[in-house]
């Protein structure tokens, strides 16, 4: 079997979970969910076996299928997985505010939909070539605009909406333009081929910086870097939080694996590298100080969420900006790709978390989580080891991730950018570490809070993302071996 | 049988057999061979770079593990002040207790690291939701502050790491302490010392070092009792023992680099004489308490600043002594709060009157911590003040003599702050506050009692001690002297 019929089968599913939501009047549509976990869970298994090796045809100068495509392949299973537990656990707050059609909530595409993405950002880890790119990255686009403002009777859902909306428009613009400049200074859209153009001495620096730059600027969006950051708190916090979190691990990581491959275009160039370089470390210190910084004083845990992402952005920028080499036998590629799967697994326990608390007590905010550990010690629990992971403690992943970001900087002995990143850690520490106080040090609102349920499903995942974050800390053997596939 | 009975018995179990295995270590370890690692075990994580969780005992962590396991079993004796939560409470203190043991006995550089990270939210919970006073504050100054310190100390081993490898040049990266000791010194001496330096200032914000101390007192004043025993007693001293197992061995052109010296000479003293006096000034004798092992923190780094086999040795004792030291005064202190419902010493007074057994233990608590002798801290501030005149220049005092000289005086700050501690809340007219406390009873006896003891035999016999701590010093005076050339 081909590598490619990955991505052939999850559009098929969705194809086939699209009919079956429209076609079965089934009263409860939970089914769309469970057979779209099913079917992911199936081509997650099946991506281990799948025929790796390029044949003559000319589709593989579009598609590659290296470590780095499967382990990012791996990472959008996942992740879609994991939204779609979420977004069952999130159905009553979508039963809320979803139109009604015959009194109840329309929320079945809610589980199709994510399977495109999914589909999509499978197919980015693998492009290599620019129409590729920005087809797949068109197809995750359009689908996150249906699924932000997925909640349409709630004015915050629609004002994400329209900012994800503007703000991505706008950063395809700078997308194509850039591509635009790119394929006029080299005359190529295959990476490979534009690498060996811009490396061989012909070619003006001047336009291949503009191109640099506009690209830059539209990857930004999709990693949640300076410039193009400052979407990033309000769609947060007005998407479904399921969303929310699909779009801080998913549509990030999607965007780091193209980053990753056009950069690695422009970093290989002897002419650019010194100014590519520079800018980067200019974009990883600015975004590490906006990230880290404004997350200080945030009361909303979305919007924490939020901001914690944009600073994990910057400590990914800080590893891509250390040059290719990276460190400890990762190149700085594979070291991203390491963190970013660290990142999902703890991002997503806190947002498993934050669903929960969301669906019984209906905000969002930092002091719902008072005396969390009173009224749940095990969710409290879960989310001290996310926080934990996220703050970089030693023993969790979270903390692998940065380690193996600050040598990747001490060896390109980046110092300046690297007090940047001790800064934002630190930072990160105080930020991080107020969810604890809430949790732990406040006392509840009230003596009478209902006692919260959890499904089995989410139990099993709670517990599940909390012993991979535990254990990857410790022993993170496996993810070397999937980025070494 | 009281609430939290089952959280409380499995941490007692868990610190009985804890003590029972350190009590097997000590007899089957092989004290001629301190120098060397014994117990060793190993389980490969990577191979490149080469990375494990190795674990092994030498003399100087055999003493450590002791100091460990002895504080623990008194912290975990200690009664709650508060009912409830007993079991984050005690799985607190075994976190804390935990992080510390794994890091003295790792042998590879990354989980000597990450296991003294373990502490840093329990005890950040701890202090935050069992604490007293301004417990808060000082909940977020530590965390915050350990923190920076933490990620200036692992940007200063990622370097130390990566370095180490370019100079063994066979492009393998390893995290192997007892590799990293062969590859580090040839580092060129102009690398080692921003490395040694960095370092230094990472060790030195977890140690309290002067002018990185203000996290510290006010921390160990609010904690809750085991806290402050397991944090200012054990935890404190993974800054110290790095300095000996990492810094100094492995970096020595950036030990001997003159001006790094004479920058921690300085510091040192900050810690001794402007801490001492800060010391006499409180008047709350946690804060007393808090202080006074910033201040003492001083005696170490003199004791490693002399470089010599006889003043590590010191060191290394006196991390013992003022470990065990600071966690019976941290004990009597909270139990005086308790039955007294202040540490205020102008509200405190005659308390020796109504709990005698609790003056007597104070009292010798103080002599200990002044550094009288019979008591562990007497042999070992010896040992670092002779060690400071080891190698002394024939014909005139270098800047390391002149240190020792003025640090002396800290013996006498030291004994005028604990004794007028001691005087106020212990002597005189029982206030009002005091009048009507009760003494200890037998139970609440034992984890005061097992303090006292351990420092009074170790003070009596300190060759217990040395036996282990010798060897290690001998080989690591050594190894410093060697310098590349530059």
């Amino acid at each position: 079997m081909p590598v490619y019929s990955l991505e052939v089968a999850v559009v098929l599913l969705g194809l086939v979970l699209l009919m079956l939501e429209a076609f079965i009047p089934a009263k409860d549509k939970r089914f769309v969910a469970h057979t779209a976990l099913l079917g992911l869970g199936a081509v997650l298994v099946a991506s281990f076996f799948v025929n790796r090796t390029p044949d003559a045809s000319p589709f593989w100068s579009f598609y590659t299928a290296d470590g780095l495509a499967m382990t990012y392949k791996v990472i959008a299973l996942v992740c879609t997985m994991l939204v779609i537990i979420l977004g069952l656990d999130y159905i009553p707050v979508l039963e809320k505010f979803t139109a009604r059609i015959g009194g109840r909530g329309a929320w079945g595409e809610f589980f199709c939909l994510p399977v495109f993405i999914c589909a999509g950002m499978m197919w980015m880890a693998s492009a290599t070539d620019l129409t590729s790119i920005f087809v797949s990255l068109e197809l995750v686009t359009i689908a996150f605009y249906v699924m932000v403002t997925f909640m349409r009777r709630n004015v915050g859902s629609l004002e994400a909406g329209v900012k994800y909306l503007i703000l991505g428009a706008l950063s395809t613009g700078f997308l194509v333009y850039g591509f635009t400049w790119l394929f006029g200074v080299t005359g190529q859209t295959n990476l490979s081929l534009i690498a060996a153009k811009l490396n061989s001495g012909t070619v003006a620096t001047a336009p291949a910086m503009f191109s640099f730059a506009l690209i830059l600027v539209a990857l930004a969006f999709k990693i949640g870097a300076v410039p193009l950051q400052f979407w990033i708190p309000d769609v947060y916090q007005g998407a479904p939080t399921p969303v929310t979190a699909y779009l801080s691990v998913g549509s990030k990581a999607a965007g780091f694996i193209v980053t990753t491959r056009i950069l690695q275009v422009y970093l290989g160039s002897d002419v650019l590298v010194h100014n590519c370089t520079a800018i980067l470390l200019a974009v990883a210190c600015a975004t590490l100080i906006v990230g880290n910084l404004a997350a200080i004083p945030q009361t909303n845990f979305k919007r924490l969420l939020a901001y914690s992402s944009i600073s994990h952005a910057g400590f990914l920028v800080l590893a891509l900006a250390s040059g290719p080499a990276g460190a400890f036998g990762l190149s700085s590629g594979q070291i991203v790709a390491f963190y970013l799967a660290a990142y999902l697994i703890m991002t997503l326990l806190a947002f498993t978390v934050l669903v929960v608390i969301n669906r019984t007590s209906g905000s969002d905010d930092l002091n719902a989580f008072n005396g969390l550990h009173q009224r749940s010690p095990f969710l409290a629990f879960a989310l001290l080891v996310a926080v934990a992971s996220l703050a970089g403690v030693p023993l969790t992943v979270g903390f692998v991730g940065k380690f193996f970001v600050f040598a990747a900087a001490v060896k390109a002995s980046l110092w300046l950018p690297l007090g940047f990143a001790v800064v934002g850690a630190v930072a990160g520490f105080y930020y991080y570490l107020k969810v604890l106080r809430n949790m732990y040090w406040n006392a509840p609102a009230s003596a009478t809070m209902p006692a919260i349920t959890l499904s089995g499903l989410t139990k099993a995942t709670l517990l599940l993302l909390i012993a991979a974050t535990v254990a990857l800390g410790v022993w993170w053997a496996p993810l070397f071996q999937l980025l070494q596939r | 049988m009281a609430a939290g009975a089952p959280a409380r018995l499995t941490a007692m179990a868990a610190a009985v057999v804890n003590a029972a295995v350190t009590a097997w270590l000590l007899l089957k370890f092989q004290y001629a061979d301190g120098a060397h690692y014994q117990f060793e075990a190993h389980r490969v994580i990577l191979g490149d770079p080469k990375l494990g969780f190795n674990v092994g005992i030498d003399g100087m962590s055999l003493i450590m593990v002791l100091l460990t396991s002895v504080v623990t079993l008194a912290a975990v004796m200690m009664k709650p002040v508060k009912a409830g939560g007993e079991a984050l409470y005690y799985s607190s203190s075994l976190l804390i207790a935990a992080g510390a043991m794994g890091a003295f006995v790792a042998t590879d550089l990354f989980f000597f690291y990450a296991f003294h990270e373990l502490a840093l939210i329990p005890t950040f919970l701890m202090i935050g939701m069992r604490g007293t006073g301004d417990n808060k504050d000082a909940a977020w100054k530590i965390t915050i502050y350990l923190g920076l310190g933490s990620l200036v100390l692992l940007a200063g081993l990622a370097a130390l790491v990566t370095q180490a490898s370019a100079a063994a040049g066979n492009g393998l990266t390893t995290f192997d302490m007892l590799e990293l000791r062969n590859l580090a010194p040839k580092i060129a001496a102009a690398s080692q010392e921003p490395i040694y330096l960095t370092l230094l200032l990472g060790f030195g914000v977890l140690i309290s070092l002067f002018p990185f101390h203000s996290w510290a007192a006010p921390a160990y004043a609010s904690a809750p009792a085991p806290t402050a025993m397991l944090h200012a007693g054990v935890l404190k001293k993974f800054g110290l023992y790095g300095l000996l197992r990492v810094a100094a061995p492995m970096l020595p052109a950036g030990f001997h680099a003159e001006w790094i010296q004479n920058l921690l000479l300085v510091l040192l003293l900050g810690n001794i004489l402007y801490i001492g006096l800060v010391t006499i000034a409180q008047k709350e004798l946690d804060l007393v308490l808090g202080n006074s092992s910033v201040m003492h923190m001083g005696y170490v780094f003199l004791g490693i600043a002399s470089g010599t086999a006889i003043g590590i040795s010191g060191a290394v004792l006196l991390m013992f002594a003022h470990g065990v030291s600071i966690a019976l005064l941290f004990a009597l202190c909270s139990i005086v709060r308790e039955k007294t419902g202040t540490l205020q010493m102008s509200r405190l007074g005659g308390l020796a009157k109504y709990a005698p057994f609790l003056g007597l233990t104070f009292a010798m608590a103080s002599f200990a911590s002044i550094g009288l002798p019979g008591f562990a801290n007497f042999s070992a501030e010896l040992l670092v003040f002779l060690g400071g005149f080891a190698n002394k220049p024939a014909d005139h005092l270098g800047p390391l003599q002149i240190t020792t000289i003025l640090a002396l005086w800290g013996v006498v700050i030291s004994a005028v702050y604990m004794l007028r501690a001691f005087r106020k809340v212990f002597k005189g007219e029982p206030s009002e506050a005091v009048t009507g406390a009760t003494d200890l009873k037998c139970c609440g006896r034992i984890p005061v009692l097992l303090l006292l003891i351990a420092l009074l035999v170790t003070g009596f016999f300190p060759y217990l001690l040395m036996q282990a701590a010798g060897p290690f010093a001998d080989a690591l005076a050594k190894a410093i002297a060697v310098v590349v050339a530059p």
